[in-house]
């Protein structure tokens, strides 16, 4: 490793210019740190989305406006289901250092559950935005929140996805040292979407029903 | 805004049909049966020496980072066939079409060729060859085994090859997109492009930026994590330093671009009003968009090529390089700046004085690090005893051309002299010189000077010189008429002209374009006339060069493992030091070696990613929808494979590390007996 510390050679001593020890990395030794770059890579494309969420979502094209589509208090409740589901990936993480298999598992799935219910209440606002006419193609504004939203509701697809590959890799495996590194990336994407979602809650719903 | 009326569609074909072939297009039916039958004489060749077998289980399906970065190389230099032939015909229609003929490409098939150029030239040439060169010398400057990623690495390749792949369909089966190499709205919008056109360029580039991605994340993590003992940020190698920049771009700009055509495809396939002229929409949102990637994406082409140069120049000098800490920080200077210029490839869009000075000066600071980097190598070359093989005569000529190129982009940075110059082809001049002056010189020279390390032999002098002098020559022939022109007024990318005083100018360039294409033919001789003279131009030294960096301290061509032990770094130009202090190369003691196994699943699944966006190209719904079910599912189950790895044996370790003692041993005695 770099951060070995090397010290130089005294007076007369060989210098030595080998490592005569096999020091093999542990496989996936490095696989947080990929896994964050690639997290920075996902959150600049919705950087992207919520600029341009930023610089259209004031053009209604005389459409309708956030204030007459967003219910705040469904939203409310939304946003306490992924915040939930936050909160029980952290209750199975505390089961991982434990090395308690059954408890990461029952976490696990009760997050899973947070989520779906999140996506339940999420396409369900999407199909009543529709059937008011308030559709992607109707104005630049409604665009731009349909694709910032879906995206995140996509990722949250994707995550529950790969949670139940995970239940079922655990059910085979137990809880070997890939397997946690697995939950501990998908922890990490969890946590990710929700930050993202504080910043979709704040930027989209409560200041577009202050517009 | 009312939809467009789709071409008809099927439900099992979508909107493929025959008319999609391009049979009314003489040229491109010819060049179809030139393919078809080249294609079927290399199948055919395989079939009958029994190649496959060996081409999966050894190339398609390595993890090795070497095979890797070489299958990237050929890559680039296929597609960098196709670019080429491009070029070579505008300019041959540019020469032509004066005085009231209309040359001989009619305007679709014209607009088609102006596009292709471009986004081949940097996403299926420029690209993978940076990539395969990052790929291939990275881990062995920095003493580790492979990435730290080998699957997503194999995957990476594929990705990429498989948007090349889809880019090259396009020209046989319906057609590209007619819009610039950029797509720009509304013209690339469903209302002016209907066609299969731009849904070609988009989805090639979203395929192939899956693996750009990925591949730059992948030499991130490589560089932070797997340096060999004792070598710090500030003990890195050059090339490996602006090679982990390049990558901290790449992973900083890609996902916009992913974005941005993701957000054009809404416009496109969903009917959304992203960049269109109506329901709100903003095509400027995309111009700006599109250039945040596009900016940072020139830097990542040269910043590793900057790197070369460096290696070249100091090994060619004999001397350490000078400045080695400022040429860091210039490096890391030209990361941050490349973020925020963007705008001036749009001044003339209207933002204001004040925004447009502000990008004008920003491009102009940048000249500054650029500046430094080449009074670095003019000052290690000043007292340094210069060797003028052809890697550093490759260096003299970027030298040369690029402070030209680099000249008049400041010229262009100017923003009222913009207002004039924009979109000219004093523009085109401009970044040619610096793409051809600067990347592909840098390449040829990184080619040339890295080619014994991968194949274990130099590359031909003669008809390496040959080629040298055919581009250089080639190059100033062809673009000074551009700069010429574009003074004049001249805008890029038109078909005909009225005013015949302007012929002779293209017909200078069309006359240069010949003599690139000369050199190109050359290359391509110098490289099969190595391969065949492989014996007389064989280097068992493994360090053909007197170079400095670990890469020369290991066989050539490396073993798999690279390294049978790990070095440990003292200094910043570790071989030499190595060199200097007599190091002992261990020869007892080996070890197993921890190595990652082959997998086929990333040629599987970019194969499948290919089918789905040919599937979605030409509307055929139900393969989008199996190509994507097939592409997760595939996804899954390769995550169920745990057996991942494999250990080399330390008695093959023993046995390939003795044949090197041996022959180091006997190059020792002929090179004592030579003495005396």
């Amino acid at each position: 490793m770099s951060t070995t510390h090397i010290s130089p050679a005294a007076e007369g001593e060989p210098v030595r210019f080998y490592e005569l020890e096999e020091h093999a990395h542990p496989e996936g030794h490095s696989t947080m740190l990929g896994f964050w770059i690639y997290l920075m890579s996902d959150c600049l494309i919705f950087a992207i989305l919520f600029a341009c969420y930023a610089v259209l979502g004031a053009n209604y094209a005389a459409g309708p406006s956030p204030k007459d589509l967003f219910d705040l208090n469904l939203i409310a409740i939304n946003t306490a289901m992924l915040l939930l589901s936050s909160l029980t990936y952290g209750f199975a993480l505390i089961g991982l250092q434990q090395n308690r298999l059954r408890l990461v598992q029952i976490w696990l799935a009760v997050t899973g559950l947070f989520g779906a219910a999140f996506l339940g209440i999420e396409l369900y606002e999407f199909s009543h935005l529709i059937h008011l006419e308030a559709t992607p193609q109707r104005s630049a504004f409604l665009s731009a929140f349909f694709t910032l939203v879906g995206t995140h509701g996509l990722h949250v697809t994707f995550g529950i996805i790969w949670l139940v590959t995970l239940l079922v890799q655990l059910g085979r495996h137990g809880l070997i040292p890939a397997n946690k590194r697995r939950v501990m990336c998908l922890s990490m994407f969890w946590h990710f979407l929700d930050v993202i979602w504080i910043g979709v809650f704040t930027f989209v719903y409560l200041m577009g029903a202050l517009r | 805004m009312t939809p467009h009326p789709a071409p008809v569609a099927g439900p099992i074909l979508g909107r493929l049909s025959l008319d999609a072939i391009p049979l009314h297009e003489p040229i491109l039916i010819g060049t179809f049966i030139a393919v078809a039958l080249g294609g079927l004489a290399v199948i055919g060749l395989l079939t009958r020496f029994r190649l496959w077998g060996y081409l999966w289980s050894e190339w398609f399906t390595t993890v090795d980072h070497k095979r890797i970065g070489i299958m990237y190389m050929i890559l680039g230099l296929v597609m960098f066939l196709r670019g080429f032939a491009d070029a070579i015909m505008m300019r041959l229609q540019q020469a032509m079409a004066f005085g009231g003929s209309e040359g001989y490409l009619n305007a679709h098939h014209y607009d088609q060729i102006f596009t292709a150029h471009g986004v081949i030239m940097i996403f299926f040439v420029a690209m993978p060859f940076i990539t395969g060169l990052m790929n291939y010398i990275v881990p062995l400057q920095i003493g580790a085994r492979d990435v730290s990623f080998p699957f997503l690495n194999n995957f990476s390749f594929w990705m990429t090859t498989a948007g090349a792949v889809l880019t090259m369909v396009s020209l046989f089966i319906g057609e590209y997109a007619q819009t610039g190499w950029l797509a720009y709205p509304p013209l690339s919008g469903i209302a002016y492009s209907p066609n299969v056109g731009v849904d070609y360029y988009i989805w090639s580039l979203q395929i192939a930026g899956v693996g750009t991605t990925l591949s730059g994340i992948n030499l991130i993590v490589t560089i932070l994590k797997l340096r060999a003992p004792g070598m710090g940020l500030m003990k890195m190698p050059v090339f490996t330093w602006t090679s982990l920049c390049a990558n901290i771009l790449i992973v900083a700009s890609f996902p916009v671009l992913t974005a941005v055509l993701a957000l054009l495809g809404l416009d496109r396939y969903a009917g959304t009003n992203f960049f269109t002229n109506d329901f709100g929409g903003s095509p400027m949102m995309y111009v700006n968009l599109i250039w945040i990637w596009g900016h940072p994406e020139v830097y990542i082409l040269i910043l590793p090529l900057f790197g070369v140069f460096s290696e070249v120049t100091s090994t060619f000098s004999g001397k350490r390089l000078f400045g080695y800490t400022s040429m860091v920080y210039a490096t890391v200077c030209i990361t941050i700046l490349s973020y925020v210029v963007w705008l001036h490839h749009f001044f003339t869009m209207g933002s204001g004085a004040s925004v447009n000075s502000f990008f004008g000066i920003t491009t102009m600071v940048i000249s500054i690090p650029t500046g430094a980097k080449l009074f670095n190598w003019l000052f290690t070359m000043y007292r340094g005893r210069i060797r003028f093989d052809l890697p550093m005569m490759w260096t003299i000529a970027f030298m040369l051309t690029f402070v030209v190129g680099g000249m008049t982009g400041v010229l262009l940075a100017v923003p009222p002299a913009d207002f004039v110059l924009h979109n000219s082809l004093f523009l085109v001049a401009h970044f040619h010189n610096v793409i051809i002056g600067g990347v592909l010189f840098g390449l040829f020279a990184a080619i040339n000077f890295w080619w014994p390390k991968a194949f274990g032999f130099k590359l031909d002098v003669f008809w390496g010189k040959i080629s040298f002098w055919c581009w250089v020559v080639g190059f100033w022939l062809a673009f000074m008429p551009l700069y010429i022109l574009g003074l004049m007024g001249v805008t890029r990318r038109m078909r005909v002209f009225d005013d015949g005083s302007l012929q002779i100018f293209f017909m200078i360039a069309a006359f240069g374009a010949v003599v690139i294409g000369a050199g190109i033919l050359a290359m391509l001789v110098q490289f099969a006339v190595s391969i065949w003279k492989r014996d007389q131009l064989r280097d068992e030294t493994g360090d053909p060069w007197n170079g400095r960096t670990l890469e020369w301290a290991t066989t050539s061509p490396p073993p798999d493992y690279n390294f049978a032990f790990t070095p440990v770094i003292h200094d910043l130009d570790a071989w030499h030091d190595m060199k200097e202090r007599g190091h002992q190369r261990p020869v007892t003691g080996f070890r197993d070696i921890h190595m990652p196994s082959s997998t086929g699943a990333g040629v599987i699944l970019s194969g499948l990613a290919l089918v789905m966006g040919f599937a979605l190209v030409w509307h055929i719904w139900w393969l989008v929808g199996a190509s994507f079910l097939a592409i997760i599912g595939g996804a899954i189950m390769h995550t169920f494979n745990y057996k991942r790895d494999f250990h080399i044996p330390a008695a093959t370790v023993a046995a390939m590390e003795d044949a090197r003692t041996e022959q180091l041993t006997l190059l020792q005695s002929r090179h004592l007996a030579g003495g005396a």
